[in-house]
């Protein structure tokens, strides 16, 4: 079975913890992806940039975008994409393809760290 | 993380909303922070053994609240005031705590907390001392060091500041659109002043001009968090990003500046620079520029050349040349002439200043700049004297040992460019 791990953190506490205490955090929880990653079974990790960087497409006659992250509650998170894209023009256009006569919301956020990983088949 | 360390992260995040909502709720700012310090007391005695709660900004506007309420009556009554344990035991309270306070408010909160800080009655330096103080919450003592001035004086300056403030009777009703737009351009002007004087003047240590450097980007990044759509918010928070980005490369060990084009581009901080590129990005989409995103989207320029020799001049002629449109000024034109020196050589941008030189007699750059252009047009002598005024008008000791390097360079190899980094304020 495949799993995701989502990380969830207060994120203003996140961004004033010093360097060496980040550092730290990633190289802790090294230690356990590295196993993971040298049986095989470690897929793609990421690191988002905060929210600030956040755009989000929601869905009314027509999708439509405003700055800022997705901050309903009545809506649960289901999936996520990683995708490749010149500029943010790109990848909103790209989601609002995708988004055609849906309803729910699409949050972009540029990724702060990406590693594809190596799961085994 | 130990109990302190995780509470004093929680503090430091709490801080502004929580100073905020109390100044609302007393509309005096020394009452205000006296609440949230007696709350944060409370916070480490209480959070080791109940655990964090679930807002802490909240748990600290309620205690504090409270504690004054206690104070005022104590000082009415005499009273004792009820054991720690009555007041730190939210117990179900907390539940609802959410709720209960007043959500719809803290944007505006925080905005007024911030624009009280950089009241136009205040001088800048001030305005910076006291949003140091009030909102990011550093000691006198670190504010004091960073502005190489005694913590005596410093405190008195920050008294006087809110001396000044109290006087000026910021009102406390829901700012209309206007007025809360106008409030977000000081703020912003503020924090860009933090960060200049953290970047370019300061005489403090490196680790005490990082901080400041790293408070302002801890400002715009709350800023932005509260005003999501602002163009001109993304594009101040992508400018300090990008610039930060090259703090690691900025001195040598010495503390002495290393020019733009001599730094090693491998040492600057990638995610900054990725975070600052992406907020740009963000920024332009509305179509709305100004002149915090021209501002980034030239150190944008920057941050794409791998190499010196690689960074499009003319984009940033371009660049400049839109903001002298924007914000006319001669230290813009001073800036645009270091790019069109590049593009075009070094006669055309000594004609390009040559009649700022009125207006910018007094500024250390505007020689600087001026005497890098002679040299490369093999006009030493006038070079030198252009050099030594340079020097004369230097403000701190780093940018006169800065400008004997240029010089020093410059009589080495007189075909290299003449990037002077200058403030653009």
């Amino acid at each position: 079975m495949l799993y995701a791990i989502l990380c969830y953190h207060d994120e203003d506490e996140v961004e004033s913890w010093p360097k060496e205490k980040d550092d730290a955090v990633i190289a802790k929880r090294a230690v356990v992806t590295g196993k993971l990653a040298a049986e095989g079974r470690l897929g793609p990790v990421a690191r988002l940039m905060p929210t600030t960087a956040a755009t989000t497409i929601r869905t009314g006659r027509e999708p439509f975008v405003v700055d800022g992250p997705f901050a309903e509650t009545k809506e649960q998170l289901l999936g996520f994409y990683v995708v490749d894209c010149p500029t943010l023009e790109d990848v909103i256009e790209t989601a609002r393809q995708m988004k055609r006569d849906e309803s729910g919301t699409f949050e972009i956020r540029p990724l702060r760290y990406f590693d594809p990983g190596a799961p085994a088949k | 993380m130990t109990d302190v360390a995780w509470i004093n992260a929680a503090l430091t995040a709490a801080r502004p909303q929580a100073i905020g909502a109390l100044l609302r709720r007393f509309r005096d700012l020394d009452q205000a922070e006296e609440a949230f310090q007696e709350a944060c007391l409370r916070a480490l005695k209480n959070w080791p053994l109940n655990g964090p709660p679930r807002d802490p900004a909240a748990w600290l506007i309620l205690v504090g609240r409270n504690v004054a309420l206690d104070d005022v009556r104590r000082r009415r009554k005499s009273e004792t005031l009820p054991a720690d344990e009555v007041i730190s035991d939210l117990g179900d309270a907390e539940t609802d705590l959410a709720e209960r306070l007043d959500h719809s408010h803290y944007r505006d909160d925080i905005l007024r907390l911030l624009f009280i800080c950089c009241h136009p009655d205040l001088p800048a330096t001030q305005q910076i001392a006291l949003a140091l103080r009030v909102v990011s919450g550093l000691t006198v003592k670190e504010i004091a060091r960073a502005f190489l001035v005694s913590e005596s004086a410093m405190e008195q300056r920050i008294t006087r500041a809110k001396q000044r403030v109290a006087d000026a009777e910021v009102p406390y009703e829901t700012p209309g659109a206007v007025e809360r737009s106008e409030r977000l351009a000081a703020v912003a002007a503020m924090i860009y002043l933090l960060f200049n004087e953290g970047y370019f003047t300061s005489g403090g240590t490196a680790h005490i001009r990082a901080t400041l450097c790293e408070e302002a980007i801890r400002l715009v990044r709350l800023l932005l968090r509260l005003f999501p759509g602002e163009p001109e918010i993304m594009g101040l928070a992508a400018l300090l990003m990008l610039q930060h980005a090259r703090t690691p490369a900025r001195l040598d060990a010495d503390g002495g500046i290393i020019l733009l084009e001599d730094q090693d581009r491998g040492a600057w901080r990638r995610e900054l620079i990725d975070e600052g590129l992406a907020l740009l990005d963000k920024a332009v989409r509305h179509r709305r520029p100004g002149p915090y995103q021209i501002q980034a989207a030239i150190a944008a320029v920057h941050a794409h050349a791998a190499r010196p020799q690689d960074t499009d001049w003319a984009e940033i002629d371009a660049l400049y040349a839109a903001l002298e449109r924007l914000q006319p000024s001669p230290v813009v034109t001073l800036n645009r002439a270091v790019a069109v020196a590049k593009v075009q050589g070094p006669a055309a941008a000594l004609a390009m200043i040559e009649p700022l030189a009125a207006k910018l007699s007094g500024y250390f750059h505007f020689f600087g700049v001026k005497g890098g252009l002679l040299m490369q047009l093999d006009r030493t002598e006038e070079a030198r004297i252009a050099f030594d005024q340079a020097i004369s008008l230097a403000n701190t000791a780093a940018e006169a040992a800065h400008i004997r390097m240029h010089l020093d360079r410059l009589m080495r190899d007189s075909a290299s460019g003449a990037a002077v980094e200058a403030p653009r304020r």
